[in-house]
């Protein structure tokens, strides 16, 4: 059986977190994107319709799977790893992924600001948490 | 925002003082967690991060994603500000680089706009 705590087997891990906290984010914002202007729904149809408009979403519902995987793989990595390692890894990791994904995914204009306010924020929560 | 950012913010602290009334969770006893969800400061804990969630989906029905994340990172700032006065938590100089890092890198998004048209060309 193999290693756990090897470093091939922590990385395995980290790309794990790192890929489904992506996949939740990029989901969600593609679903919130789809439901349109909450504030405008919720003037119009109240909290109510506003919170049914959301939940009955697919793609909702789909994030909030993803998130949860991310939180279980995060847990299963806890148990082998240092929290030290694989929070700032991933963490920081997914500033980076989700910038991408929103260009190629939700083909959102990230433009060179953008850019460098998600390489800013990664080396910051990168130094953040160690 | 605001909300997004203060929410998380308190929402973790409140987690983190609750838990460490509790002590340490030993693994072998996960019961001890569904304890942990009947005290008051996990319970706001977890009330706040419910804000937060919904504050979270509001920004993202009218803002792009590569704008709402590193706003919303001035949490990470505001929960590392929040330990060293309240929790009197020690911050390395090594972390205050990282919020000062974070803070500029929301400076610069937020001064451009919110929402970009989909599939348009880079700026360069």
């Amino acid at each position: 059986m193999m290693n756990l705590s090897s470093g091939p087997a922590v990385a395995a891990m980290i790309g794990a977190i790192v890929l489904t906290a992506t996949a939740a984010d990029v989901v969600l914002a593609s679903a919130m994107r789809a439901v349109g202007d909450l504030d405008r729904i919720k003037a119009e149809h109240g909290l109510r319709g506003a919170i049914w408009a959301v939940v009955s979403e697919g793609r909702f519902l789909a994030g909030v799977a993803f998130s949860a995987l991310s939180f279980f793989s995060l847990l299963f990595s806890l148990s082998h790893a240092d929290v030290s390692l694989i929070a700032p890894a991933a963490g920081s990791l997914t500033f980076v992924t989700n910038a991408l994904a929103a260009k190629w995914v939700l083909h959102e204009n990230v433009d060179r600001r953008r850019w460098l306010a998600a390489l800013l924020v990664c080396c910051g929560v990168a130094l953040l948490k160690h | 925002m605001g909300v997004v950012t203060l929410a998380s913010a308190f929402g973790d602290t409140f987690l983190a003082i609750g838990m460490k009334r509790l002590g340490p969770v030993s693994l072998t006893h996960p019961d001890a967690l569904l304890f942990a969800l009947r005290t008051p400061w996990v319970v706001s804990g977890v009330l706040l991060l419910l804000v937060w969630t919904a504050c979270y989906l509001t920004a993202l029905s009218w803002a792009d994603l590569t704008f709402v994340l590193p706003a919303t990172s001035l949490a990470y700032v505001a929960v590392a500000v929040l330990s060293r006065f309240w929790l009197h938590e020690q911050i390395s100089p090594a972390r205050w680089l990282g919020i000062a890092l974070i803070t500029a890198g929301v400076g610069f998004v937020t001064q451009g706009p919110a929402y970009t048209p989909r599939g348009s060309i880079d700026s360069p």
